[in-house]
């Protein structure tokens, strides 16, 4: 309950501060907007009584933007100007998406394959954070209306799978819609709290979320009214709209047209085709009309249409219950999330695998925005914060590149977060003053196999030899999944530091494919690695043999000499030729016959400290 | 019939009570608004009125009017932090609901 304070006599008490907060379900094919209004959080319909509120905007030519149901007619008239499914685009490159035939209505402006897409619409050039702050500010206004106050902080549910650069433009979006963000909040996260299930003592639950556009799995584990997101998993390129597309194939298929549709005809038959399938959900079969033919569909149509999605949905529970290390017979309750977990098929495919119902008494379009709006309430303040605590992961590892373009991973995936964790590294020549942090994310033992975050440079390091600067880099990841990178020379406190920004480098699409890469090289990364720690060690070797025959040469007979530069030059080729065997068998060889130089040398060394100095001295320093 | 303070409830009052400079005490009571109906009213007492009931507890005195008291009777107050929020809680036995925000309860 609100907090009171001590008021003076006959004025209005002071005003307990009843703060406006609301969850809001950001999603690629609908969005919904959520808030606590008497005991319980519900969904703040539209004036007509809408709850779900597509994700569609369309720019006219001269009119503001038009968003959501308004906006339907125009997805089939004038698809161009129509922005749909934006989601997809947040975080996307140019490069990524101006091939993608899912995109293909779009005028995307020449702006480079690297940055971000920008839409060419009637109204003007629109990027991915502009189009989602047109929906969010819909919601606002719509969230205003209903509760007839100023928002003064919104929840913004993500999938599971959003990396850095989305989670980033979604707070951007949200900014500019003029919202302050309280917090982005996991999607399956939401619905396990939608659910109430913070109220059991313990138990592992999977959150099964199939939305419009995008597919999570999430195993979370309940301990003593906590809960954690042991693992997740999914495929942010799968969603109802795949299933609409496969029906979509066979209605085509079932129509007999080869002549290619406009954009008009497919947004008119793929509402058709929506229209049968959520018929089918709720009977065997189904009959649609488009261009005066009459096309008949069963369950069994349908399902075999789309048993290759369902398999995927399947494989996905299976990884995620192997990255928690659980069996599905330790699974309590499944949570089934997203307007597409109605599917009949889907609901029995999950049941048959884990052997139980799923839950499905919350209407799985709702369920994640109601979470949201339940956070939201809490973190605005207007009820106990510790009536529930909840803990998110980290999706892939965090890391930086070290020497032979290996990664050292800093904050491995699925680590609960906020998380914060140091490492000590330090410099590869001698004298070096400079130390390049480059910040990366993936699973992959190679910098090159991985998605580049940040780059930085840590400056004014004192000079030393190689290997005696010791450098903190500190990787802090906060409840919203951003991270910052700390680096510090420890003897001068001299720093860095990086807050990673939007990078429109790879997309959610490749994240997936990044997990699985790395599975499937596991051995091969395994072997380069090692080979580039030879190389660096040898290399290392070289330059220490090299900056000692330049200092102390004189030690050397010209043949030992000779001998050296041999044994180094092989070891050169060695690393050249990289045969990770040969380069520790030479590198071995070379450290046999440096030993002899590297003795006189100490002995040398040690007789320059003590000349000039009497034995008394030298004895008195020991006692 | 009795309103109680938490020890650290009491301590704020008396010292806000302090701060003020006046004061016979802490008046508590109902007034009907929000959307179930009714919400506390905390404010520092100069006077009595007439029916007014005192109690005291932790050497802090609580005043209530008799209609507030059916409403409230048994209720405990306390102090509570919450994130950056801090204030006065009631744990009032007789709320059968609250609103979302905790301004109103209805009994």
């Amino acid at each position: 309950m609100a907090l009171l304070q001590i008021s003076e006599p006959g004025g209005k008490p002071a005003a307990p501060k009843h703060r406006l907060a609301v969850g809001i379900d950001l999603g690629t094919t609908n969005s919904l907007v959520a808030a606590s209004c008497g005991q319980k959080v519900e969904i703040l319909p539209d004036d007509e009584g809408n709850y779900l509120m597509p994700s569609i905007v369309s720019y006219g030519t001269n009119s503001a933007p038009v968003v959501g149901h308004a906006a339907l007619p125009a997805a089939v008239e004038d698809p161009a100007n129509t922005i749909i499914s934006v989601k997809r685009l947040l975080g996307r490159s140019l490069g990524e998406v101006s091939d993608d035939e899912q995109f293909g209505q779009y005028q995307f402006a020449s702006t480079g394959v690297d940055s971000a897409p920008v839409l060419q619409t009637a109204a003007g050039d629109k990027n991915p954070v502009q189009v989602s702050a047109d929906i969010l500010s819909a919601l606002a206004q719509r969230a205003e209306r209903a509760l007839k106050g100023k928002l003064e902080g919104v929840v913004i549910t993500v999938p599971a799978y959003f990396n850095d650069a989305q989670r980033q433009q979604t707070k951007d979006a949200a900014q500019l819609a003029g919202l302050q963000v309280l917090r982005l909040l996991n999607e399956p996260t939401a619905a396990a709290v939608a659910y109430g299930l913070d109220s059991k003592d313990e138990g592992n639950v999977i959150v099964f979320d199939l939305g419009g556009g995008t597919f999570d799995v999430s195993l979370l584990s309940l301990q003593k009214g906590i809960f954690e997101v042991l693992a997740t998993g999914g495929n942010t390129s799968l969603g109802g709209d795949d299933f609409d597309r496969a029906l979509m194939a066979l209605v085509r298929s079932k129509l007999g047209a080869t002549e290619e549709l406009n954009h008009k005809q497919t947004a008119q038959l793929k509402r058709l085709v929506i229209q049968a399938k959520h018929e089918l959900s709720n009977s065997s079969s189904s009959e649609l009309i488009f261009n005066d033919q009459t096309v008949r569909l069963t369950v069994e149509d349908f399902s075999a249409a789309v048993q290759d999605l369902v398999r995927q949905t399947i494989t996905a529970c299976r990884r995620v219950l192997r990255d928690a290390e659980l069996d599905k017979d330790q699974i309590d309750n499944i949570v089934m999330v997203g307007g597409a977990t109605r599917m009949p098929v889907i609901r029995q495919a999950v049941a048959e695998f884990f052997g139980k119902e799923p839950l499905t008494s919350i209407d799985p379009d709702k369920v994640v925005a109601i979470g949201a709006g339940i956070q939201a309430d809490v973190l605005i303040g207007n009820k106990s914060a510790d009536s529930f605590l909840l803990l998110d992961v980290n999706p892939l590892s965090l890391g930086i590149e070290t020497m032979g373009e290996l990664v050292e991973k800093i904050i491995p995936r699925n680590t609960t977060i906020p998380v914060a964790r140091a490492q000590e590294f330090t410099t590869f020549k001698d004298g070096q003053t400079v130390m390049a942090l480059h910040v990366v994310q993936g699973e992959r033992e190679l910098v090159k196999d991985c998605r580049s975050l940040a780059r930085f440079e840590l400056r004014g390091i004192p000079p030393m030899v190689a290997g005696a600067a010791k450098i903190r880099v500190t990787f802090q990841v906060d409840a919203d999944g951003l991270l910052s990178v700390l680096a510090e020379e420890l003897s001068t406190g001299t720093r860095a530091e990086i807050q990673v920004k939007p990078s429109y480098g790879l997309g959610s699409g490749e994240i997936e494919e990044m997990l699985q890469a790395s599975q499937a090289h596991a051995q091969e990364d395994m072997q380069v690695r090692a080979l580039r720690e030879a190389q660096i060690e040898a290399q290392q070797l070289i330059d220490a043999i090299r900056a000692a025959e330049t200092q102390d040469g004189d030690l050397l007979e010209e043949e030992e000499r000779a001998q050296l530069d041999a044994a180094v030059a092989k070891l050169e080729r060695a690393i050249a030729d990289a045969n990770k065997n040969d380069i520790s068998e030479q590198t071995e060889a070379l450290n046999k016959l440096s030993g002899e130089f590297a003795a006189r040398r100490m002995d040398l060394h040690i007789a320059k400290a003590l000349s000039g100095e009497n034995i008394d001295s030298v004895e008195s320093t020991n006692d | 019939m009795a309103i109680s303070l938490t020890n650290t409830a009491a301590q704020h009052m008396a010292r806000q009570l302090e701060d003020r400079g006046h004061g016979l005490g802490i008046r508590v009571g109902v007034k009907t608004t929000g959307c179930s109906g009714m919400a506390y009213v905390l404010e520092f007492a100069d006077k009595l009125e007439v029916g007014d009931q005192v109690f005291e507890d932790h050497g802090v005195k609580i005043i209530v009017d008799p209609k507030s008291l059916a409403y409230i009777d048994g209720t405990e107050m306390d102090f509570v932090k919450e994130g950056v929020n801090e204030g006065f809680e009631f744990r009032n036995p007789n709320a059968k609901g609250e609103c979302g925000c905790g301004e109103s309860f209805s009994v």
